[in-house]
């Protein structure tokens, strides 16, 4: 940038070539009477707060592949650094994927500084990859840690524009998690009531969205210690079927009383059957 | 598919704004609303829109709210260089022109529409103006985003040349007052700062303090 040179126009960055050939593709394959595979989603409630001691993050655990449940306890809430953490909503894969590489660079950041990470520096690295990808990585997350600057919170849309809030909410069940907090957020809430309130934000996102469903997963960040709460509250228990006698279940029980078939003869014939030798030697796969 | 990944549910926008920037005797006034939105979702109802640059020179943002962070940030990057290089403070038109360079050589993939304002020592008080497309002009007063459809008629008829500075607070938060009441993607507060040899004031005007309008 300093020296003084003749501007050559460099021809840098992303292609996006083999979109528009992915588009035709997928035309021409519709035409066909085919569907090409729907990645993965997580429709999704995450969200966070922050409250007099560092934030609390809070995500649901349902992972859904178009209609259908692909996955009922996926863990949403991915490990950055030690004192920074990030809930994932939209393509699980993207999610997944961009929050280990910018883990990976940020720990080679801070040895680099002999330093703890900061949030904002996380957040910067992932703002500038999202933007340089113009929104294809489908990954809006919600970005929380404490560190010597203080507790802070990040929300991250898929086309790389960031907001600093105290409190925010991302994916599918959103809406019904913003309602929670716009009604019950108050400043330098105390730990129990600022876990409280995103539970029953995420809480409201599984009852009132198809996208959210299963537990409630927790993190709470403080300088110097993290609580990784999964799960924080199993709200959706799978229930058991009714009808039980002596503690059998009646229905789907296919074993008969002792008696049911009437015994006309038995015959009881010994088989003498030697006992080979058998000894069992074990790999060492360690 | 591709189309669900980049889809309007996904963009966080704020072409629906109001940003403003008027000059005075000694510096600029500044102002904008705090909504950003994803398609007819809020995302932030706070949003600060008023971005500083270097210590006396800040931008209006409207448009893509990734696209304008992006370039701020870089522009920001640029600026500071540039400015430790000269070892003095920059111009606001060195500013303007980074905005315009990016603004114009990326037009066909960028979506911004920035107002830049600042205070500098060798011409005071500048408003300049980088619409979408990358075309840069010094303005005295300037409007920007969705809801500067609607003041385009006050703010030509109430402007003064010579305002002071409280005189030009008061024309900004009631022509971004007015836009916000008519453009439904304008809303939230109004954000408020002067940029000036003294450095910078910033305020906030709630929802319930904004000026009152009486509407038939």
């Amino acid at each position: 940038m300093a020296t003084v040179s003749v501007r050559q126009y460099h021809r840098g960055g992303f292609s996006f070539e083999n979109c528009k050939r992915n588009a035709l593709l997928e035309a021409d394959i519709n035409k066909l009477g085919f569907s090409s595979p729907a990645a993965r989603k997580t429709g999704t409630t995450i969200c966070g707060v922050v409250y007099k001691d560092g934030v609390v993050l809070g995500a649901d655990t349902r992972a859904t592949e178009g209609m259908v449940v692909a996955d009922k306890n996926c863990s949403k809430i991915h490990y950055i650094s030690p004192n920074v953490y990030c809930c994932g909503a939209g393509t699980a894969a993207d999610t997944e994927m961009t929050t280990q590489i910018i883990s990976s660079n940020l720990e080679l950041h801070s040895l680099s500084t002999g330093r703890l990470p900061r949030v904002a520096t996380a957040n910067r690295m992932l703002k500038q990859m999202l933007f340089r990808y113009q929104g294809y990585i489908g990954a809006a997350l919600v970005l929380g840690g404490v560190d010597s600057t203080g507790p802070q919170l990040y929300s991250i849309y898929p086309h790389g524009s960031t907001d600093k809030l105290p409190y925010v909410t991302m994916g599918s069940g959103s809406l019904a998690a913003m309602a929670v907090f716009e009604d019950r957020y108050k400043p330098n809430m105390e730990e129990e009531e600022a876990k409280r309130l995103v539970r029953d934000a995420i809480a409201a996102g599984i009852f009132n969205d198809l996208g959210s469903g299963s537990n409630i997963d927790l993190c709470v960040i403080t300088k110097g210690k993290v609580d990784y709460l999964r799960p924080h509250d199993v709200a959706n228990k799978k229930g058991v079927r009714e009808d039980k006698i002596n503690g059998r279940p009646e229905t789907g029980n296919y074993r008969y009383k002792h008696g049911t078939t009437g015994v006309l003869t038995k015959a009881v014939t010994p088989l003498n059957l030697e006992v080979v030798e058998e000894s069992v030697q074990t790999m060492d796969t360690s | 598919t591709l189309e669900a990944c980049c889809s309007r549910a996904w963009t966080s926008c704020f072409n629906s704004t109001s940003i403003m920037a008027v000059e005075f005797e000694g510096g600029v006034v500044i102002g904008a609303d705090s909504r950003t939105t994803t398609g007819a979702y809020i995302a932030n109802r706070v949003t600060d829109k008023l971005t500083p640059i270097h210590e006396r020179i800040f931008c209006c943002r409207s448009g893509s709210a990734a696209d304008t962070q992006a370039i701020a940030d870089a522009v920001t990057y640029q600026l500071g260089f540039h400015s430790i290089e000269l070892d003095e403070a920059p111009l606001v038109q060195t500013a303007a022109s980074l905005f315009r360079e990016m603004c114009y050589r990326y037009r066909e993939e960028l979506m911004a529409g920035i107002i830049v304002a600042g205070w500098d020592p060798r011409r005071g008080g500048q408003v300049y103006t980088v619409p979408v497309g990358g075309m840069m002009t010094r303005q005295p007063v300037s409007v920007g985003g969705s809801g500067s459809s609607y003041i385009y008629g006050y703010v030509d008829s109430n402007y003064r040349a010579g305002m002071s500075k409280e005189e030009c607070l008061k024309f900004t938060a009631e022509a971004l007052t007015l836009a916000m009441e008519r453009d439904g993607s304008s809303g939230g507060v109004v954000r408020l700062a002067v940029v000036s040899e003294q450095g910078v004031e910033r305020q906030v005007i709630l929802g319930n303090q904004l000026p009152k309008f009486s509407t038939v």
